[in-house]
């Protein structure tokens, strides 16, 4: 699949559109999904998801065909849904370090104060609390979290989807692990 | 009981799949052994497979023609290479073609005068090629953007191209029949297309009666 996709990309590079809705049509669901479980709500995720196929086919020239094209389309969609996410949060962050604390967030001071699930929750019940709480956790632990678990790209892969080292997407895991453990063992 | 913080990165090393054999061996020993960080292990194993667990959502229908429908304009020129390049005998049938109707009419074009295959004993007024009486023309006659009047005998053929056959013409006042006769074939070509043919037909019959001859 990754050749077939690659030799789309050199023709949508010669400004073949018709070549690039195959590369939309077997991303689509992946991107959409990776959107909406960054913003927690579909009508956004379509927007975004649409927004990162756009700015892809535009800025294609700026791809490297050496790298994977999924890396490079992951990337935009997960900019710019930390883009949309920082407009529409409030004045502070909960995931900014506390000043005078090492690794302490205003994220670890909030307790918990969803309610229960009760024992029968249905599975797509349980699917929406689970999403619910992974679109809580901080943006930058969230996408780390949801491409290692949801999308199972490698540690590698994840550090150059978001451009960092690869020790901070340790480091950030391992946040996001304690954060969701905390918000999930009583399920 | 407290955990304790040098297994809890142990315990994401194992979970990232960078341990080796022997932290593995001391994180397992510990968690026999403690109960709090047995419970975090279990409660940080529970968390992976509750995130795992969670379905795939697939993108609504018509995404993809969305997407395209809101892209900057393909460039033409690429719209046309994509059709050429997956139809090959198009390719080759346009590039006949184009090369044709060039030809063909920077051909039309260039000849607008008045050309007469034959001028012996025949009187050109203006667009007008008289035969007049008491002539016979006893060859082809191939008239190009002109008019042609027989008053005469013409006993070849006649091919009149981008002109007409008179058969009244008013001279001196008078209308006068044309009394003239032309008995062989007689070939007017007005248009384009006629011409086009008239070209084609030519050039096989010269082609057969080269390869004939």
């Amino acid at each position: 699949m990754e050749q077939i996709i690659s030799e789309k990309i050199k023709q949508v590079k010669k400004g073949d559109q018709a070549a690039y809705s195959l590369v939309v049509n077997f991303y689509q669901d992946r991107i959409y999904q990776h959107c909406y479980r960054m913003l927690g709500n579909k009508h956004e995720a379509e927007d975004i998801a649409q927004e990162a196929f756009i700015r892809a086919y535009i800025n294609i020239d700026s791809f490297d065909e050496k790298r994977k094209f999924s890396t490079w389309l992951y990337r935009i969609a997960t900019n710019l849904t930390i883009d949309r996410i920082r407009k529409r949060k409030p004045d502070y962050y909960l995931d900014a370090e506390i000043t005078g604390t090492e690794g302490l967030t205003m994220y670890s001071q909030l307790s918990s104060s969803d309610p229960l699930p009760s024992e029968e929750v249905e599975s797509s019940e349980l699917n929406r609390y689970i999403h619910q709480e992974i679109s809580e956790l901080p943006p930058k632990y969230r996408s780390i979290i949801i491409l290692r678990y949801l999308e199972e790209f490698s540690l590698q892969e994840i550090a150059s989807i978001l451009d960092i080292p690869i020790g901070t997407v340790k480091t950030r895991i391992h946040r996001g692990r304690e954060a969701l453990r905390k918000r999930l063992r009583h399920v | 009981m407290e955990t304790h913080k040098e297994i809890i990165i142990l315990m994401h090393q194992y979970f990232d799949g960078e341990i080796d054999k022997v932290k593995e061996m001391e994180l397992f020993t510990h968690i026999e052994s403690c109960g709090a960080c047995r419970n975090h292990f279990g409660e940080l194993k529970q968390t992976i497979s509750l995130i795992q667990s969670a379905e795939n959502i697939q993108a609504p229908s018509g995404f993809t023609n969305s997407v395209i429908s809101k892209l900057p304009k393909e460039k033409k020129r690429i719209k046309y290479k994509r059709l050429f390049q997956t139809h090959p005998i198009l390719t080759a049938a346009a590039i006949f073609f184009i090369l044709m109707l060039s030809g063909v009419f920077s051909q039309w074009n260039q000849d607008n005068e008045l050309v007469v295959s034959k001028q012996e004993n025949l009187i050109i007024k203006g667009d007008t090629v008289i035969v007049p009486e008491n002539v016979v023309v006893d060859e082809d006659l191939v008239i190009q953007n002109g008019d042609l009047l027989v008053m005469g005998v013409i006993d070849g053929d006649v091919t009149i191209i981008n002109g007409k056959l008179i058969n009244e013409k008013p001279i001196n006042g008078k209308l006068m029949a044309s009394a003239g006769e032309v008995n062989g074939e007689l070939q007017i070509v007005d248009r384009v297309f006629e011409w086009l043919w008239f070209q084609v037909k030519g050039l096989f019959k010269s082609v057969f009666s080269f390869s004939a001859g």
